[in-house]
C-alpha cells in the first residue's frame, strides 16, 4: 500500500500556544525548586523523612506515571502480538505518550534519589545485587525506555527524509516490538512485588503476594484508559474526528481487564481472612472509594450502546484511570504505616510542585511532537 | 471510520472469534493460578524462598531492659567511636543551640542519621516504679538488630546493604549506596535512617562497630555500659543467656555479665550479683521475629509497650519478596521464553504491516 507512507502527519499549527506556554512556566517552577534540593538536600524541597522515605515523587512520578506510559505497550500488544490492525491508527500516539511517560519517570528517580550521582551502580554487573526488586524495575525501564526510542524512530526517521535508515529499522523492529512488550509485562508487575517486602507495615487491604498481578492488571487498564482518554482529548482539542469504532473495542476489553480486577481483589481479600478490613479498618475509606471508582467505571461500560459514545467512554476511562490511580496511591503511600515511631508525611507544596512539572514537561514535549512530526494517524477528508 | 478499516475488520470475523475465546480461556487460567496462590497456607505456599540460617560466627548484642539505668553512656559511646554529629531534636533547639549552628549538648530522640543508637523511655500512669507496664517505666535501646534475613539487604539495587558471611553483620558501603532509601523503606523495625538536609546525604545505620572488632575491641555501646545491659558476644550465647534470665524468678539472686558474654573481646571483666526485682516476659525479642535477629532484647514490660514491632511472622519478608521473584526469573527461562513468543508474532504481524 503506497499510501501508507503519509498514512501519519505533523498536526501544524502554532507551537506557543497558551497551554504550551503555562506548562513551560510551570517547568520553570520546578526547575527554581529542583535547584533548591540539589544543593541543600531533599528536605529542603519536601516532607520526605525516615518514616516515609518515599513519597510522591516514587508513588506518583514513578509508580503512576510509569502505568500512564502504558499506552504504548497496550496498543503494541494488541496491533502486533495479537496482530489486530484496526488499532494501528493508535499506536504512533500511543508509543509517544509512554515514551515520555517513562522517560520522565527516569528524570523523577534522579530527582528522588539520594545520591544519583552514583546512579549507574544500576547497571553495572559488580554492583547487582539479584535478589533486589528495584534491580529488575530499573533495568528493565531503562531497556524499555531506549526501546520506546527506538519504536518511535520510524516518525522522527519519516519526518526527516532518512529512508534508508528507516527501511532498515523495519526489518527488525518486530525485535524492539516484542522487547516493548515483554518489559513493561515484567517490571509493571514488579512494581507490586517491590512493595511485598514491606509486610505488616501496609495495610492488610493491600498487602498481598497477589500485588504483581493487581499492577500488572492496573498498568494495563490505565494503559487502555489513557488511550481513549488521549484519542478523545485530541479530537476535541485539534478539531479531529472521534475515533470512536475502535475505541468501542477498546472499551470492551477494558470492561473485561477492570472486572477481573475487582473479582481477584475481593478474591484475594476472603481467602486471606481479611475481608472484615473492608468495615472499618484502618485507611478503608480509601479502599472504598477505590472500588468505587473502579466499579462506576466498569459500570459504565456494561451496556453496549455507551462504549459508542464518546461521552460515556471518556467518563468510564477518567473513573477507570482515576482508580488505577488511586489503588497505586494507596499501596505506595496511604495504605502505609512506618514500622516504629509516630511519623507523618503530606507532600510539601514545593514537591507537589516539581510533580506539577515533570506531567507539565510531558504534556509540552508530547503538544511539540505531535505538531511536528508524523504522529497522528492522516485524516482523510474522502473517508472523513 | 475509514473503508480500509471496514475491510480488515471483515476479515478478521473468525480471527475474533479465535482471539474472543483465548482470551476468554487465558483469563480463566489467570483466575485459576492466582487463586491457588493465594488459597495455599503460607508454609506451602510454592511462591516462598526458605528462610536463611544465621552465620556460623553470628555476633550480637543482648541488651537488658531490667538492667537498663537509662545513663545513656551507650548513646554517647556510639557516637564517639563512629564519629557521628550532636543532635538536636526540635524540642530542644530553644535552650541547645550553642554558638551558631553549633550544638552543645547532644539530645537524640530517635535514631537519625547522626544517631546510631539511643535509649528510648516508656512511662505510665504515675511513672513510680521501674520495669513495670502499669503506673511505672522501662527503657529500650535502638538499634540495627543484624537480621538473619535481613529486608534491607534483600531489597539493596546495588549490594551497598550487605551481610557478612562469617559474623553476620549487617554492614553499608556508601561510596556504592544510590540514595534510594528503599532499605529505610523496608527494614521491619525502623532502623536504617538517611540525611535529608545534606545535599549529600547518606545512609546510616549501626554496624556493631565492626572497626572496633576489627581491634578486639568491643562495640562502643557495650564497652561502658555499668551494668551489663548491653552485653556483647556470639548471638548462640546470648540466646542461651537471654533464656537463663526469662526463666529466672522475682527475688532470685543472679550473676550478671558485663562487656563480652565469652570474656574474649575487650578482655575479661568482672560482672554482678543482683536481685531479680520485676518478672521477666517469657518473650525474648529477636528470637524468632521475622527469621530472627543476631542482637536480642529482654524486658519485664510487654514490647509492644515499648514500641517495637509485635505480631510479627517468624519468616522475614524477603522470603516472600524473593520468593515471588525467583519463582518468576529463575535462570530467565519464563522472560526468555514470553520473548520468543513475542518475537515469533511480532515477526509474523509486522510482516502484514509494511510500514511499521
Ligand atoms: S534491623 Fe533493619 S537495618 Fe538492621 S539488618 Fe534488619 S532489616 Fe537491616
Ligand atoms: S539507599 Fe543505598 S543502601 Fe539503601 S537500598 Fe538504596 S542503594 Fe541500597
Ligand atoms: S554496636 Fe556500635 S554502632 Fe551499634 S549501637 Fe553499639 S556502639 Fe553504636
Amino acid at each position: 500500500m503506497s499510501s501508507q507512507a503519509h498514512e501519519h502527519q505533523p498536526l501544524g499549527g502554532r507551537v506557543l500556544t497558551l497551554p504550551f506556554l503555562i506548562c513551560a512556566a510551570l517547568v520553570a517552577i520546578a526547575g527554581v525548586i529542583l535547584f533548591q534540593r540539589y544543593t541543600q538536600g531533599l528536605g529542603a524541597a519536601s516532607n520526605l523523612n525516615d518514616g516515609y522515605p518515599w513519597g510522591i515523587w516514587v508513588a506518583i512520578d514513578v509508580v503512576i506515571g510509569s502505568a500512564f506510559g502504558c499506552a504504548g505497550y497496550v496498543i503494541a500488544l494488541l496491533c502486533y502480538i495479537l496482530n489486530r490492525g484496526e488499532y494501528h491508527p493508535l499506536v504512533r500516539p500511543a508509543v509517544l505518550a509512554s515514551l515520555f511517560g517513562y522517560g520522565l519517570a527516569g528524570l523523577a528517580v534522579l530527582v528522588d534519589l539520594g545520591r544519583y550521582w552514583n546512579f549507574y551502580h544500576m547497571m553495572l554487573p559488580w554492583y547487582a545485587q539479584p535478589n533486589s526488586v528495584m534491580l529488575e524495575v530499573g533495568l528493565c525501564v531503562a531497556t524499555y525506555t531506549l526501546v520506546l526510542v527506538v519504536e518511535f524512530a520510524p516518525a522522527f526517521l519519516e519526518r526527516f527524509g532518512i529512508e534508508g535508515l528507516r527501511a532498515k529499522l523495519n526489518r527488525v523492529l518486530w525485535v524492539f516490538i516484542a522487547l516493548g512488550v515483554l518489559l513493561p509485562t515484567m517490571h509493571q508487575s514488579s512494581l507490586g512485588t517491590m512493595m511485598v517486602i514491606v509486610g505488616h507495615k501496609l495495610s492488610p487491604l493491600w498487602q498481598s503476594q497477589m500485588l504483581p498481578v493487581f499492577f500488572l492488571l492496573t498498568a494495563i487498564l490505565m494503559g487502555f484508559a489513557i488511550v481513549v482518554w488521549e484519542s478523545v482529548m485530541a479530537s476535541l482539542n485539534f478539531r479531529r474526528p472521534m475515533e470512536t469504532p475502535v475505541l468501542s473495542k477498546l472499551a470492551g476489553l477494558m470492561l473485561v481487564v477492570a472486572s477481573l480486577f475487582v473479582v481477584l481483589r475481593f478474591v484475594d481479600l476472603i481467602v486471606r481472612g481479611q475481608i472484615g478490613q473492608i468495615f472499618g479498618g484502618p485507611q478503608s475509606g480509601w479502599f472504598v472509594v477505590e472500588m468505587v471508582l473502579m466499579i462506576s467505571g466498569l459500570a459504565l461500560l456494561i451496556p453496549k450502546a455507551n462504549r459508542n459514545r464518546s461521552r460515556a467512554l471518556f467518563l468510564s476511562a477518567s473513573l477507570l484511570l482515576a482508580a488505577g490511580i488511586l489503588y497505586r496511591l494507596n499501596v505506595y503511600l496511604i495504605g502505609f504505616t512506618p514500622a516504629v515511631g509516630p511519623w507523618h508525611y503530606f507532600p510539601s507544596v514545593k514537591e507537589i510542585m516539581v510533580t506539577v512539572g515533570v506531567f507539565a514537561l510531558e504534556i509540552a514535549l508530547y503538544l511539540l511532537f505531535v505538531k511536528k512530526l508524523p504522529v497522528m494517524h492522516a485524516v482523510h477528508p474522502e473517508h472523513g | 471510520m475509514s473503508k480500509n478499516m471496514m475491510s480488515k475488520s471483515k476479515t478478521s470475523v473468525s480471527r475474533r472469534g479465535f482471539l474472543r475465546n483465548a482470551v476468554k480461556g487465558s483469563a480463566a487460567a489467570a483466575a485459576a493460578a492466582c487463586t491457588t496462590v493465594v488459597a495455599a497456607p503460607p508454609e506451602a505456599n510454592a511462591l516462598q524462598r526458605p528462610p536463611k540460617p544465621l552465620p556460623p560466627e553470628a555476633v550480637g548484642l543482648l541488651y537488658d531492659s531490667t538492667l537498663c539505668i537509662g545513663c545513656k553512656a551507650c548513646v554517647t559511646a556510639c557516637k564517639e567511636v563512629n564519629h557521628m554529629p550532636p543532635d538536636v531534636g526540635p524540642a530542644q533547639q530553644g535552650w541547645n543551640a550553642g554558638g551558631g549552628d553549633k550544638p552543645i549538648y547532644d539530645s537524640p530522640v530517635e535514631l537519625s542519621a547522626r544517631t546510631l543508637n539511643v535509649i528510648k523511655a516508656y512511662s505510665h500512669g504515675t511513672g513510680a516504679t521501674k520495669d513495670a507496664a502499669e503506673n511505672g517505666f522501662a527503657f529500650i535501646k535502638r538499634q540495627c538488630l543484624h537480621c538473619a534475613d535481613p529486608s534491607c539487604v534483600s531489597v539493596c539495587p546495588v549490594s551497598a546493604m550487605t551481610k557478612d558471611a562469617r559474623t553476620g553483620i549487617v554492614n553499608h558501603d556508601p561510596s556504592a549506596c544510590i540514595g534510594c532509601r528503599y532499605c529505610v523503606l523496608s527494614c521491619p523495625f525502623g532502623v536504617p535512617k538517611y540525611d535529608y538536609n545534606d545535599a549529600f546525604g547518606e545512609i546510616k545505620k549501626c554496624q556493631l562497630c565492626k572497626q572496633q572488632l576489627a581491634k578486639n575491641e568491643l562495640p562502643g555501646c557495650a564497652d561502658v555500659c555499668p551494668t551489663g545491659a548491653t552485653l556483647f558476644g556470639r548471638t548462640e550465647d546470648l540466646k542461651a543467656e537471654a533464656k537463663r534470665r526469662t526463666a529466672l524468678k522475682v527475688g532470685e539472686h543472679a550473676h550478671y555479665p558485663r562487656g563480652d558474654i565469652a570474656g574474649k573481646v575487650g578482655g575479661p571483666r568482672d560482672g554482678h550479683e543482683k536481685l531479680v526485682e520485676a518478672a521477666y516476659q517469657p518473650h525474648i525479642y529477636g528470637e524468632k521475629e521475622l527469621g530472627g535477629t543476631q542482637c536480642l532484647a529482654v524486658s519485664a514490660v510487654p514490647f509492644d509497650k515499648l514500641n517495637l514491632p509485635t505480631n510479627v511472622p517468624e519468616k522475614g519478608y524477603p522470603t516472600l519478596s524473593e520468593g515471588i521473584q525467583h519463582t518468576l526469573y529463575a535462570g530467565m527461562i519464563a522472560p526468555a521464553t514470553v520473548f520468543a513468543g513475542l518475537a515469533y508474532l511480532a515477526h509474523r504481524n509486522t510482516k502484514n504491516h509494511t510500514d511499521e
